[in-house]
């Protein structure tokens, strides 16, 4: 029970669920707009790698995530146009942006910094100290010294579940994930909303990147996100397409990761308690969550007859 | 013929283009496109035993791919392949150290036939089961059940592990030898293993296109509402369509370790179950399409080693083709469309006087 009262456990959690709640949101509104989006992992690769690039070459670790979240941006804008203009299939495309981008990073990492990796001065991104927690050492355990990007996190879940749910852009975005026929015949540019959709969510993917390597890091390591991106997947389905489902299984995630690593100091196996993550999905899967029902036209192209 | 060349035009163009612009990549930070490719194919298929290691690669490939093909067909999206290879394997080197004393042949046969199962439990049962009666994802069971299940495979060789062997690096005890599947072309990996691939390419594409239950499984696959309206069981067959492509899986691994390593070793960077994934896109859950993917894989990953060490230029380079590749594949409609855009532009400007009927672009 100690281990359950440490405020470093719970630190980590929220540490470990920041990386897997932005792609995981950024998810949903791809999906919510009705494009299958597994490209998560390659995202996430391309916004790690250009934030650290950028920062070295601007100096800067905030024109650095400007610009990795520019270039997710970008590799989401050539998904959304393949999947959208040309009907491409989406897990077959969310695929390749995955391993292209895995080669990609790796490829430049080697042609750009050699083989030393990313400079070892390459600015970062700062942590969050509030004074006032001081009184309550519990929570200051818990929220001081977190990168600044864990709460631009809580402060993105809050308005993306905003913005889905309580603004006409939100409305609109879903409508096209559930029945394009309709939203096209009430005059909505079915296309368009579903770009704004997966831009956003490659974006918010690359925002998580960028955390892995300015935000707790400030180098690129090859294939650093080490499958955050198919965990994100995974939390975007387990929190039932919405921002706040997404966050709360990111911090399942986070917390079963966190509790694995307090408890190897108790000298059990750490291939073990790796697991634990992944058996309490299962388990809250088959027992407590049920089904989960993704929106009616997610992956289905949308062919616009005039 | 025509839908032959029609279901290998894609693919090929695609892989094309993706070379052009590999190449176009590389010409352009300053190594010479030529003998990139050069090095590569010679690393791939020069000689013996380049060709060699190349089939010996391609055979957990094609096994693997084929089981994700399956699952596909039937509409379903097996992507913890990888798992169900480390679990059976795991499965198979036990039985493979424990039964020493029987029959070569008999000794393989089992350990194939225990993979099998381990593998078809893993991937199928479980995950099929979760998802026909509790309605779970199978992206995210397979998945999960992936991760236990190489991590359960590390477990088993790590320090203290139950199956370590004692005073050695990370790994078990060798299967028994005479179990061992023989080697086909000498001082290469490749052995019997790859007939083993081929035969169960044929298998697959028996079951799929000429038996009930490959008919239902893909009918499942196609639309499972009608299916189900036609009185299939859709349950059931989620439950064997995912236990056949963990099936496969299962014997990717135990074919691999008795050919290469036959014993349990720490080669869990291999990722022949994440590949097999692409295998299976790129073939578009063909088996015969299988077999040919999975060399071509196979070469661009031993051939890529050569280009490395000839040419000097990253390893990598092979991901970003294969991430092209896959990417030229799913966007089969660029080519068409572009074609009608340069026809449309060239009668434009040489007919401008005729009147132009028909659909106009948006």
């Amino acid at each position: 029970m100690s281990v359950l009262a440490n405020p470093q456990l719970w630190f980590a959690t929220l540490a470990m669920a920041t990386p897997l709640a932005l792609p995981a949101i950024g998810g949903t509104f791809s999906e919510r707009s009705g494009v299958v989006n597994i490209a998560m992992e390659g995202i996430m690769l391309i916004g790690a790698f250009f934030a650290v690039a950028f920062s070295y070459w601007t100096n800067s670790a905030w024109l650095g995530l400007l610009f990795g979240m520019l270039m997710g941006g970008v590799i989401s804008a050539i998904f959304a146009w393949a999947a959208i203009r040309l009907a491409a299939d989406q897990v077959v495309l969310g695929m390749a942006v995955n391993i292209f981008a895995a080669g990609l990073t790796a490829f430049l990492l080697d042609t750009v910094f050699g083989f030393n990796g990313t400079p070892a001065n390459t600015p970062s991104l700062p942590t969050v100290h509030l004074p006032w927690l001081k009184s309550m050492p519990f929570l200051s355990g818990v929220f001081n010294d977190q990168s600044v990007l864990v709460y631009i996190m809580i402060v993105i879940v809050i308005v993306s579940h905003w913005f889905l749910f309580y603004t006409r852009l939100g409305l609109r975005i879903r409508s096209v994930g559930e029945n394009p026929l309709a939203a096209d015949t009430a005059g909505l540019s079915v296309s368009r909303l579903r770009y704004t959709g997966v831009i956003i969510g490659g974006l918010l993917s690359a925002l998580g990147g960028a955390y892995l390597s300015i935000g707790i890091l400030h180098s690129f390591d090859v294939n650093m996100t080490n499958g955050r991106g198919y965990i994100a997947l995974a939390a975007m389905i387990f929190g039932k397409w919405t921002p706040f489902g997404a966050f709360g299984a990111s911090l399942l995630f986070g917390f079963a990761t966190a509790l694995g690593i307090a408890l190897q100091s108790f000298n059990v196996s750490s291939n073990l308690l790796g697991m634990l993550p992944y058996v309490l999905t299962i388990l809250a899967l088959a027992g407590l969550v049920g089904r989960s029902t993704p929106p009616a036209a997610d992956g289905i192209p949308y062919e616009q007859h005039r | 013929m025509k839908s032959v060349w029609r279901a290998i035009g894609t693919p090929v163009l695609a892989s094309l283009i993706a070379i052009i612009i590999g190449g176009i990549i590389a010409a352009a930070i300053g190594y010479n496109p030529l003998q990139v490719y050069g090095s590569l194919i010679s690393g791939a298929f020069g000689g013996a035993i380049p060709l060699g290691n190349t089939l010996a690669g391609s055979v957990p490939l094609i096994l693997a791919g084929l089981g994700i093909a399956v699952a596909f067909r039937a509409g379903l999206f097996n992507i913890g392949a990888e798992g169900q290879y480390w679990i059976a394997t795991v499965a198979a080197v036990w039985i493979g150290y424990h039964f020493k004393g029987m029959p070569g042949f008999l000794h393989l046969i089992f350990m194939l036939v225990v993979a099998m199962v381990v593998g078809g439990l893993w991937g199928g049962i479980i995950p099929g089961l979760l998802k026909a009666y509790r309605g779970a994802h199978e992206v995210i069971t397979t998945m999960m059940l992936s991760y236990i299940g190489i991590l359960f495979a590390q477990y088993c060789i790590e320090p203290g592990g139950p199956m370590l062997e004692k005073g050695y690096q990370p790994q078990s005890p060798a299967v028994a030898q005479n179990a061992w599947l023989g080697s086909i072309i000498p001082n290469s990996q490749l052995t019997w293993g790859f007939a083993i691939a081929i035969v169960a390419a044929v298998v697959v594409w028996w079951i799929l296109f000429h038996t009930t239950f490959g008919f239902q499984l893909r009918a499942v696959g196609s639309n499972q509402f009608a299916a189900r309206y036609a009185g299939m069981n859709v349950p059931l067959y989620t439950v064997l369509a995912l236990g056949f492509s963990g099936v496969l899986a299962g014997l990717a691994g135990a074919v691999q370790m008795l050919s290469q390593d036959h014993r349990l070793t720490q080669s869990f960077s291999s990722g022949y179950g994440y590949t097999a994934i692409v295998v299976a896109l790129l073939a578009r859950n063909n088996p015969f399409g299988v077999i040919l993917a999975g060399i071509f894989f196979s070469a661009l990953s031993t051939g890529s080693q050569n280009m490395q060490l000839v040419s000097g230029i990253p390893q990598s380079l092979t991901d970003v083709l294969t991430g092209l590749i896959i990417f030229f594949v799913a966007a089969e409609r660029l080519i068409p469309m572009a074609l009608t855009w340069y026809r449309r532009r060239k009668s434009g400007r040489l007919q401008v006087s005729l009147p132009e009927g028909g659909r106009t672009d948006g």
